[in-house]
């Protein structure tokens, strides 16, 4: 079971415009590998439950837009036709039904016998961690043991793409990072290919071996994890996926002029007006004499594991900067900052 | 002591207005077991009445009660896939066939009939059969059914229910069997009690819709009014208040439990 199956899916050139006019959807066009869990990331309203409704089978692309499973047009086939397992928001588990009913009712569908059906459904509870709750109904369960009923039902019948819509954001927070790292290792575990509709960057970040940041019904970046949180490629992903400072500044030789001193990039190519990024955690506190750049700082919030200090005068805006809990760091305090040249990341897509 | 007054003239008030809308009723019924309703009580309690009741109606009660039911089958196997239908569906269209559904019920039922009459009168076995009253029925009763029944779809989100089990492979047909009704069970059940009790009771199309040899309850329960003694007419209020208060207060016992259900 750890090896990658289900299917590749596709698509191609998918727009939505609901029927008074709303353009949900610009054409999208985007392919997830076999066994891969791709995220569609991003705000309220950007499209991402959309897009999945479409792959899912729930909403039909305009026309034109082409939905594939393994290179084979789905897009005409119904939901109930394409083998695809769902995770709802709200888990939309059946309350007529109990735990057990629940997860075996798409076996049940497909006619599978209850010996049979009984034995898969006791894997699946020993897998998701629900043992004694079978006979429960649903209405006695905690939300986060409807989220593992949800996900054991969408996968019981081994679909050929697992579909989650938002599944973590009906709980706690705790709960919600707890969920977490058990969703993450239980999708490694199956090796499914798995879409999964976040906007909460952290969990993005966690599950995804892909990310792909929308914005307004287009996509604004797809990368890894990795790739979006370090290389943004415009200021949206910049800001939306993790804390950054942008600065804009004139680049001469590779090296930005700030208010404050001077920063170097890793590019000697870098020249002209350029909108750049640095996140706080990459720019560390140094003596003044000996820095570059240096600030003062205006306010420190304590958050525990590091302290977030908002430094004035380095760039036009205030900079934030994280330091170690530990650094003994006073209000109004002249500091010089360090920051890798390769922590520099200029936005290709953007123009002061 | 001002408090206590204030007290006891409400009090004295409510009792009064009571007695006020009940005394009739149990005036009425009372009279369908007096010997002599012009003697009054001093002419002693007798069953007579209603047994003359019985002898002289039994068909018009056994009928009303089959009226009722096929009234309830037809608007339970239209009414309840058509609030699914609706429900699903949404959008400006569906919610234009609720309106037309509901509009009979701001239309007089003397309107309804009259234009049932002009459209079917012409086929007249149909005319001269109960099932003429069943469809004037169904056409009355049938918003009750399907509102009820989208009350309680509202309630559970039932569009996401329904896409979860079309996901998990259920075709039309069986999400409806195994999820949509199930789950819609306490709003079935508060409108067929609606169903039937309205559909019990009907009068004012029913008059109009019904033949000599298609009387049912509330006609009969006319027509002795007009033309038997009045100890008999109490009688037969007797005996409708006995078949439909039950039904009224089971209707009553299930709204609460729906209501309780899901809240």
């Amino acid at each position: 079971m750890t090896s990658a199956h289900g299917v590749a899916v596709g698509v191609a050139a998918c727009a939505k415009t609901f029927p008074d006019g709303t353009r949900a959807l610009e054409p999208i066009t985007l392919d997830v590998a076999r066994g891969e869990t791709l995220v569609f990331l991003g705000p309220s309203g950007c499209g991402k439950t959309t897009l999945l409704r479409i792959i899912a089978g729930l909403e039909r692309p305009d026309r034109g837009g082409r939905v594939l499973f393994n290179g084979a047009d789905v897009t005409a086939i119904p939901i109930e036709r394409r083998n695809v397992g769902m995770v709802f928001q709200s888990y939309a588990l059946f309350p007529n039904m109990t735990v057990a009913e629940n997860i075996g009712y798409g076996l049940k569908i497909r006619g599978i016998d209850r010996a049979e059906r009984a034995q898969r459904v006791a894997e699946l509870v020993a897998l998701t961690g629900i043992e004694g709750l079978e006979q429960r109904r649903i209405d006695q369960l905690s939300g986060g043991q409807r989220q593992r009923v949800a996900l054991a039902r969408a996968v019981a019948a081994r679909p050929s793409v697992l579909l989650l819509d938002e599944p973590l954001t009906a709980l706690d927070a705790a709960l919600r990072e707890r969920l977490r790292f058990e969703l993450d290792s239980l999708l490694r575990m199956l090796g499914i290919t798995t879409i999964y509709v976040t906007h909460d960057q952290a969990e993005a970040m966690a599950l995804g071996d892909r990310v792909v940041v929308m914005r307004k019904g287009a996509i604004a970046q797809v990368g890894t994890p990795r790739e979006i949180y370090f290389a943004p490629a415009n200021r949206f992903v910049a800001e939306f996926v993790g804390a950054a400072n942008l600065l804009t500044a004139r680049a001469v030789n590779g090296v930005l002029n700030l208010a404050g001193g001077k920063l170097v990039t890793a590019d000697v190519n870098t020249a002209g007006d350029v909108v750049a990024m640095v996140r706080p955690e990459s720019i560390s506190v140094v003596a003044p004499e000996a820095a570059s750049l240096s600030g003062q700082i205006e306010r420190i919030s304590f958050v525990g594991d590091r302290q977030r200090l908002t430094v004035r005068g380095t760039i036009e805006r205030p900079l934030l900067v994280d330091a170690p809990n530990t650094l003994n760091l006073k209000i109004g305090e002249r500091i010089g900052l360090a920051i890798d040249p390769h922590a520099v990341r200029v936005l290709p897509g953007e123009r002061p | 002591m001002g408090n206590r007054l204030s007290f006891l003239a409400q009090l004295a008030l409510t009792l009064l207005v009571a007695a006020f809308l009940i005394v009739p009723a149990i005036l009425s019924m009372l009279a369908g077991v007096t010997a002599n309703y012009f003697r009054g009580i001093r002419s002693g309690l007798t069953l007579q009445w209603v047994m003359q009741v019985w002898e002289l109606y039994a068909d018009t009660i056994v009928r009303s009660f089959a009226v009722a039911l096929i009234t309830l089958a037809v608007t339970l196997i239209v009414g309840v896939p058509a609030a699914y239908a609706l429900h699903v569906r949404g959008g400006r269209l569906a919610r234009a066939v609720e309106e037309i559904i509901t509009l009979p019920l701001a239309i007089p039922g003397l309107a309804i009939a009259l234009a049932l009459l002009l459209a079917y009168g012409g086929l007249s076995d149909f005319r001269r059969s109960s099932l003429f009253i069943v469809a004037g029925h169904v056409v009355f009763t049938l918003p009750f059914m399907v509102r009820s029944v989208i009350a309680v779809f509202a309630l559970i989100d039932v569009k996401t229910l329904d896409e979860s089990a079309s996901s998990l492979g259920a075709s039309a047909w069986r999400r409806f069997r195994d999820v949509i009704v199930p789950n819609a069970v306490p709003g079935i059940l508060a409108g067929s009690l609606m169903v039937v009790t309205l559909s019990l009771g009907e009068f004012n199309l029913t008059w109009m819709l019904h033949t000599p040899l298609t009387k049912t309850l509330p006609v009969g329960l006319a027509d002795s009014y007009a033309s038997m003694r009045l100890e008999v007419a109490s009688a037969y209020t007797l005996v409708f208040f006995v078949m439909i208060i039950p039904l009224l207060v089971a209707m009553q016992i299930f709204a609460d439990r729906a209501g309780r259900q899901v809240a």
